[in-house]
């Protein structure tokens, strides 16, 4: 049908020793090197990619051909699959990951969502220079964390060819979240089109890949249903600002298929259980470009974690996923039928598909698209609030949330709960000592892994916790919140931004909104009032409290700006060749306030810090790694700046990262 | 800007334009070739300043990527049942975001004669506070098989409201000679494959160039409108209609040389683009 992407397919290289395979790419051929001790997760799990386990890891970046669409074309694969192996590591552990590489350009692997030294973060220009062909880097990762994250290339479009896989941290200690059986869902798009004529074809014409642009057809039928002098005066209203409702996604399924772990909608990967078993499926938007809609139609999902981070649960039909996302599910089906895993793009322009079955053979129907949404003037930041309400109202089903106060809403300038609670109350000592020990356990981590062993656990504390020069533990059922320096309480009191950017029009920014707002209880475009639950960031509770009360002492004021139709995107106005680095002080507590001055999500991602979205549950703000912003809207989150180094801050839609939305944060 | 300003004195100072015009070509590729390096090198380094002991490496992200596209948006053949001509109209572009270099390339062929070539290398560059559109300086060359003109032309070219593409251009050469040209065109989408593509181009001159069959005041007018079919996003087979009319003391030239002043046709063609 699209025949121009076809014909731009990138060439096939006549290597004959290769392996060729049809619909899947899952080889497995170079793996199952030593330390790499496989095990057999989800025995059924048919056509996933195979699982290494172990304390010491060896990956191999070749290219691969595939065939995801019906044509031949070339992978970037891992350990012979795409996407790569799904890497299980131990929290506690440290692991040491040899990456080599066997392509001819320099490569790279980015562990996202892990803490970790800057020097493994695995950025080339900012952690290292890259893997360069036919070397291999060694990466030492002492692991503190748990919960499900995924690991990808950071070298131009490698990502996007299939250079990613998913990444599991056990806890070490008790499971917090209790399940039968577990696994991995790996969304992803795959396209036969060299990335880098996708990304020229986008600064050529940047509704290249919208099939659904208004035409005087829908015009006509439009006026029929609303009247012609709204129709037109809508229509007009768009068109004055050169911009177009229907833009949704830059790339489409007109060059994407959908893949759930690699398997395209018509391979069907399928998963078994045994009815009345409790399924935790750890869902990765592995994707390059795409929003996807999740949904197992019959079943409903109970939300455990959220960027690997224990949340409380929370229990929905649907939810969001934006590009580089993570979100746990727990699904307990008790009929011994058969379900569909249904994410459907957020344009409707396809969906990834699999099954959930009791046994083999069995499959269930596969639901229709959604209507395909439209932009409002609410996302061009020009609705009024009346509008703006009306629009959080309908997705607002809030059953799950209970603090979700006025006062503690993130406009405002300061965190009530933080006042009201002692940062101690209601702990016990003893966990304080194991809090301390857990912190101290950090002090100094990548420069002494020694520090181990000749620990002092109250200087840890200390040292490490209070003062924020050390990482902070993830919050879970044994850390507990450090105590805040009594100088700094009254610190988040009118805080400005340090930074007040002042935004106008010009090349690398066609649209400054009038009118923004904090838009947490809206699931999103498409997704108000579509008769279903839907999940919103307004309910992700953290179950564990956060580990540092103490308030931002600094804020940072970032517009997310672009220009589509140059395809020109950046902060506050500047693309990342000419603005400067983000400084911020090793220690410091930040408020990262985020104004999408554009008519699109962007899910924003900081490497090596937490980021603690503020939508109103005080000390139980969950911990990100990836924040959706969505259009006009201003959103805010606390960082701890805990690890020093050179880290990377970008929107993970791909080709927006590539067009210059990219900072560096240097902590020092 | 003080290559266009040379640009501009040499435009007045020699009638023998081709040579000009590729002088002049030479200098604005040197502009645009050394602009974008220059953007190039002075993207911060954030690794140097970070800290100083770490080696140099490539930034993590290239946004400075040197693009380049070419349009042929009229390769056709017009026809009025006996008569045909041969008619394309197209643009190159190549550079950054923020620099770059346009090539433009019209005109009719017969199987006798070349008229109407006009072809322009401009440097561009986005027009600060505007959100869409271009500054566009740079020679244009009358090449065809009449006498030969060099002009040099600043114009902008952009999206006007209303997703009208829209391109005036002023050009100047010796002589006090002084022309305006309006170009604009907009799709109309009907599928989200056939699209109906109105398009004028409006030519004015100050003073006559009777060598040239031109006349002061508006000279000509070519419009149409085409249905094309996008098999693909670049390559779209169309069929349509044409009118090219000349007015004033250009449609007298036309007709003391026993050509029409009205001519309409029926025309078919591909656009293409790369």
């Amino acid at each position: 049908m699209y025949q121009d992407d076809k014909s731009e397919a990138r060439r096939i290289p006549r290597v004959s020793r290769r392996r060729f395979v049809q619909g899947l790419a899952i080889g497995g051929a170079i793996a199952a090197l030593d330390g790499g001790r496989r095990r057999a997760f989800g025995e059924a799990a048919l056509r996933s990619p195979e699982i290494l386990t172990g304390k010491h890891f060896e990956l191999t970046i070749d290219s691969l051909p595939v065939n995801f669409t019906g044509h031949r074309s070339v992978a970037t694969a891992i350990n012979g699959s795409v996407p790569g192996p799904t890497l299980r590591w131990r929290e506690g552990d440290t692991v040491t990951i040899a990456v080599t590489n066997r392509l001819k350009t320099p490569t790279s692997i980015h562990w996202h969502g892990i803490r970790l030294p800057a020097d493994m973060d695995g950025v080339p220009g900012l952690s290292y220079p890259g893997i360069a062909p036919g070397e291999t880097f060694h990466y030492r990762i002492p692991v503190e964390q748990s919960g499900t994250y995924w690991y990808h290339s950071h070298s131009r479009f490698q990502e996007q060819t299939g250079l990613s896989g998913a990444l599991i941290v056990e806890r070490n200690g008790k499971d917090t979240i209790g399940f039968d059986r577990e696994y991995v869902v790996f969304l992803s798009d795959w396209t036969d089109t060299n990335p880098e004529t996708i990304f020229s074809n986008l600064k050529e014409q940047s509704d290249y890949y919208n099939y659904h642009r208004f035409t005087v057809p829908n015009f006509l039928s439009a006026a029929k249903k609303k009247g012609l002098g709204p129709t037109a005066s809508n229509r007009l209203a768009w068109a004055r600002m050169n911009m177009s409702p229907t833009d949704l996604s830059d790339v489409s399924g007109a060059t994407y298929t959908y893949l759930l772990n690699g398997n395209a909608p018509n391979a069907n990967w399928t998963g078994l259980f045994r009815p009345g078993e409790r399924v935790r499926l750890r869902f990765i938007n592995g994707s390059s470009m795409t929003f996807f809609d999740v949904r197992i139609p019959g079943l409903q999902m109970t939300v455990v974690q959220a960027d690997g981070n224990d949340i409380e649960p929370v229990t929905v039909d649907e939810f969001r996923m934006g590009v580089a996302e993570v979100y746990d599910v727990i699904v307990q089906p008790k009929e011994n039928a058969a379900y569909s895993i249904f994410a459907q793009s957020e344009d409707r322009s396809g969906y990834a598909r699999g099954t959930l079955t009791p046994r083999l053979g069995m499959a269930a129907v596969v639901p229709p698209m959604d209507p395909r949404p439209m932009r409002t003037m609410v996302d061009m930041g020009m609705g009024n609030m009346a509008g703006m309400k009306n629009g959080g109202m309908a997705g607002m089903d809030m059953s799950g949330v209970d603090g979700m106060k006025k006062s503690d809403m993130p406009a405002s300038s300061k965190d009530a709960t933080d006042k009201d609670k002692p940062s101690m109350a209601g702990m016990d000592m003893g966990n304080q000592s194991m809090a301390g020990m857990d912190m101290s356990s950090n002090a100094g981590k990548p420069a002494t892994p020694s520090a181990h062993d000749d620990m002092q656990p109250m200087a840890g504390m200390e040292m490490g916790s209070s003062s924020g020069t050390t990482p902070f533990p993830q919050p879970g059922p044994t850390t507990m919140p450090i105590m805040a320096m009594s100088g700094n309480a009254n610190a988040d009191v009118n805080l400005k931004p340090s930074n007040p950017v002042q935004m106008r029009v010009g090349p690398q920014v066609d649209n400054v909104p009038m009118q923004v707002s904090e838009r947490l209880n809206d699931p999103g475009v498409g997704l108000s009032g579509n008769g279903r639950r839907v999940l919103t960031y307004a309910d992700l509770r953290a179950r564990f409290r956060g580990v540092d009360p103490r308030p931002p002492t600094r804020e940072i004021e970032l517009h997310l700006s672009g220009n589509m139709d140059r395809y020109i995107w950046g902060f506050n106005g500047q693309k990342f060749s000419s603005a400067q680095p983000i400084e911020l002080k090793l220690g410091e507590r930040v408020r990262f306030v985020l104004i999408n001055d554009t008519m699109m999500e962007h899910p924003i991602h900081l490497h090596g810090l937490w980021s603690e979205l503020e939508n109103g549950h005080g000390e139980f703000n969950p911990y990100k790694h990836t924040i959706i912003v969505k259009p006009a809207e201003r959103l805010s989150y606390l960082v701890s700046v805990d690890t020093p180094g050179r880290w990377a801050y970008h929107c993970h839609l791909l080709y927006h990262m590539e067009a210059g939305m990219f900072r560096t944060v240097v902590v020092s | 800007m003080s290559n266009l300003a040379i640009c501009n004195r040499c435009a007045f100072r020699t009638k023998h334009g081709f040579h000009v015009g590729s002088v002049v070509f030479a200098v604005l590729l040197w502009f645009f070739l050394t602009s974008a390096t220059r953007a190039q090198m002075s993207a911060p380094q954030p690794a140097a300043k970070a800290d100083a002991t770490v080696p140099a490496m490539e930034p993590p992200v290239m946004d400075n990527q040197i693009f380049y596209h070419i349009l042929l948006d009229q390769f056709e053949d017009r026809t009025n049942g006996p008569d045909n001509e041969l008619r394309w109209d197209g643009e190159a572009w190549a550079g950054t975001d923020m620099n770059k270099l346009w090539l433009k390339s019209e005109g009719f062929s017969t199987n006798t004669t070349v008229s109407d070539g006009d072809h322009e290398a401009l440097y561009d560059r986005p027009i600060p506070h505007m959100r869409y559109f271009d500054a566009q300086a740079g020679v244009r060359a009358d090449l065809d098989s009449g006498p030969k003109r060099a002009w040099a032309a600043v114009g902008i070219e952009g999206l006007a409201p209303y997703f009208f593409q829209f391109a005036p251009t002023f050009y100047i050469r010796d002589g006090g000679n002084v022309a305006g040209r309006l170009v604009g065109s907009y799709d109309l989408l009907l599928t989200q494959r056939w699209i109906v593509q109105p398009e004028a181009e409006l030519n004015f001159y100050n003073k006559d160039d009777p060598a040239r069959q031109i006349g002061s005041g508006l000279s000509d007018l070519d419009t149409g409108v085409r249905l094309r079919y996008e098999i693909s996003r670049k390559f779209g087979p169309y069929v349509g209609f044409a009118y090219n009319g000349k007015y004033g003391s250009t449609a007298t030239y036309a007709r003391k040389a026993g050509e029409t002043t009205n001519d309409p046709r029926f025309v078919f063609g591909l656009r293409l683009w790369y």
